[in-house]
């Protein structure tokens, strides 16, 4: 340090800023930079491909062929096509059976686990297994759970029980099939809810619980009048979620059964991907998932509107 | 109304002891703190009482009947908790009924308690407002209310006034002494601040480490500590503590000489801690000399941080006081006022 310096003496001296300092301390700039790499790729691989898949859906693009504008002519031609229309039934039974038995068991298991039990941690990290799983994978290994010649079950009720003649037929009939993956999306989505919903239990004060013990309350009614309605909020968060995922869910029913027997496990996703990439009908591809559209706007309002909203929720004076 | 025997009770978590054998007798109608520094098992204590937490060893006895085994919505008690525990999705009317709702009594005996106890607690216009809504003290006024409704035998508070202000607190204290007042309910309130448990108690009980150290009323528990622990805990600021022995017919320690107070029981040459409240210090010219370090002036009184030959003292006076740090002020104690315990036990030499 050189002499004539020292810290009684020494004061900050301020620098004019640069032009490109100045730019950079410039909020709108700043919220316009920040931006642009998420608005370029939602634009790119969401906006775009959206926007093209509802222009495609009014066209009669096939593969190989640039398609012309036939307006409703899709739409009209699916209303009388009996595979599509039990497509959007099953779609429907699909997400309402796996969502109640998700939500039911999730809650259950989401409660045992808010208990004090031994290895606690340990046994949240094994529920997350199923979760994360990639999806193919344990699609495989249903595959192979329901295999009409080497299921495990098959064998166990078979050949080690004797509770059975002969192996059951799980993907071979359309109601085994049909619940059959029902079970298989129940048993990937558990964890999620039951995660998401312990979550949610967590947050509620373990003195409200001791508070209702001594107004009188039995165990059903602390769950009944404490739990159930603190749990709403993000119950609406998680059925939302949960709703959404398996109305558009793909990957199971496709690695299990392709949509068979005879089109009777087809969901509106997995015949959409049929019709319009290996059957080459990619306008009526489209048609068929932009039909997916107004399901999934009705089950969103549905849950934020009728669960979502709670009074108590909101801050505020009045 | 009944009164509360609490008899040996013993409460371990784990291989923590937490309550090592505590008595305590609250009698019908009393009102009767618990306090002591964190940790010294005073809620935990109340939680037994409330049925929250087991009773294993000991007994606690509700008018007359051992509550041991029975159920907390069984032992007609009600509490007010620390965080208040209001039910965020009720309004307030539904959180006071809660407790009617369950046992279904009939709407009209609802609204009568319901509103007997907003009136108590000026809660009228605020029935249909949710918790989220309420400012602390209202909040606080609920959850008071909802004990009322119960019509209990006993109410329980576990630090409720510890998540308001300075301001509020002081009001709320106030509140709740008249609320006492005028119900006359046998209550038991847990606290850590000791001029909560002056202002309000009928009977003190002061706990340190699971043990009870001394219970009595609260101006008992000041004019006669039964030990150095109590001696420094109750009074605000805190008793000065100076240790040295007795010769000569007085208190004696390096330089310092005190006048003893009339204590028969210690004899020449003992070893003890001297005790002085800050507001027992006189100024006296022919006092011993006190170092000013610093002067905390609150309006009604001066308080003086001195050294006197060494020692660090807190004086209060009366008096406006002119020195600055630095000067020197003569000061003596009160003898009738000073406590002298015993510097191995820490007990109180009488």
């Amino acid at each position: 340090m050189s002499g004539d310096v020292d810290a009684s003496t020494w004061v900050a001296t301020r620098r004019k800023p640069s032009a490109l300092e100045r730019l950079f301390d410039n909020k709108a700039f700043l919220i316009f930079i920040c931006l642009l790499p998420a608005m370029g790729l939602l634009l790119v691989f969401l906006t775009y491909p959206l926007g093209l898949g509802i222009w495609m859906s009014f066209t009669d693009t096939k593969l190989g062929k640039p398609g012309i504008w036939v307006g409703l002519e899709n739409f009209q031609y699916l209303m009388e096509d009996r595979v599509f229309l039990n497509a959007v039934w099953w779609t429907i039974f699909y997400t309402a059976a796996a969502t109640a038995l998700k939500f039911a068991l999730g809650l259950w298991l989401a409660l045992l686990l808010n208990q004090n039990v031994p290895l606690k941690s340990l046994l949240r990290a094994i529920i997350l297994l199923p979760w994360i799983t990639p999806t193919v994978l344990s699609a495989i290994a249903f595959w192979w759970i329901y295999d009409p010649q080497f299921s495990i079950i098959s064998y166990v009720l078979k050949d080690r029980l004797h509770l059975i003649d002969s192996n059951i037929d799980f993907l071979g009939t359309p109601w085994n099939a049909r619940w059959s993956l029902i079970f298989a999306n129940v048993w990937r989505g558990i964890p999620f809810v039951a995660i998401s919903l312990l979550a949610g239990l967590q947050t509620i004060s373990p003195s409200l619980y001791e508070a209702a013990m001594l107004d009188g309350a039995s165990s059903w009614q602390r769950f009944r009048r404490v739990t159930v309605p603190l749990l709403m909020p993000i119950l609406a968060v998680v059925l939302t979620f949960s709703v959404l995922f398996t109305f558009a869910d793909f990957q199971l029913v496709y690695a299990i059964t392709r949509g068979g027997p005879i089109n009777s496990t087809h969901l509106m996703a997995t015949l959409a991907f049929q019709r319009g990439i290996p059957g080459g009908s990619l306008g009526e591809g489209a048609a068929i998932a932009v039909s997916m559209i107004p399901f999934l706007i009705i089950a969103t309002l549905f849950s934020y509107f009728a669960i979502g909203q709670r009074k108590w929720q909101q801050g505020g004076d009045e | 109304m009944a009164e509360v025997s609490i008899r040996n009770v013993r409460k371990a978590f784990g291989t923590t002891q937490i309550l090592h054998g505590v008595n305590v007798e609250v009698e019908d109608g009393e009102f009767v703190i618990l306090v002591g520094p964190s940790g010294c098992g005073k809620s935990t204590l109340l939680r037994m009482i409330a049925g929250l937490e087991n009773i294993k060893s000991g007994e606690i006895a509700i008018g007359g009947r051992v509550v041991n085994t029975v159920a907390p919505k069984e032992r007609d008690i009600a509490m007010v908790f620390q965080n208040y525990a209001l039910y965020p999705h009720m309004t307030v009317r539904e959180n006071m009924e809660f407790s009617l709702t369950l046992a279904k009594a009939p709407k009209a005996v609802m609204d009568q308690k319901v509103g007997r106890a907003a009136d108590i607690l000026g809660l009228d216009k605020l029935l249909d407002r949710y918790p989220r809504q309420l400012s602390g003290g209202q909040r606080q006024r609920v959850a008071m209310g909802r004990a009322i409704v119960r019509d209990p035998q006993v109410f329980l508070f576990d630090e409720p006034l510890s998540n308001l202000d300075a301001k509020l607190r002081v009001q709320m204290r106030g509140e709740i002494k008249d609320l006492h007042q005028r119900l006359g309910t046998t209550t038991i309130y847990v606290t850590h601040d000791q001029i909560e448990a002056m202002t309000m108690a009928d009977k003190i009980v002061v706990m340190q480490g699971g043990h009870v150290e001394q219970i009595g009323a609260p101006l008992d528990l000041y004019d006669t500590p039964a030990n150095i622990f109590v001696a420094g805990f109750i009074g605000s600021p805190a008793m000065n503590f100076i240790k040295g022995h007795i010769r000569s017919n007085a208190f004696q320690v390096a330089g310092l000489s005190l006048p003893l107070p009339n204590t028969r029981g210690a004899s020449e040459g003992t070893a003890v801690t001297y005790g002085i409240r800050p507001e027992h210090w006189k100024l006296d010219a022919a006092g011993v000399p006190a170092i000013v370090r610093l002067v905390e002036p609150t309006g009604s009184e001066t308080q003086v941080v001195a050294e006197v030959e060494g020692h660090r003292v807190v004086c209060a006076f009366r008096e406006r006081i002119s020195e600055r740090p630095g000067d020197t002020l003569h000061i003596t104690p009160d003898p009738a006022c000073a406590h002298l315990f015993d510097a191995a036990t820490g007990m109180r030499l009488t």
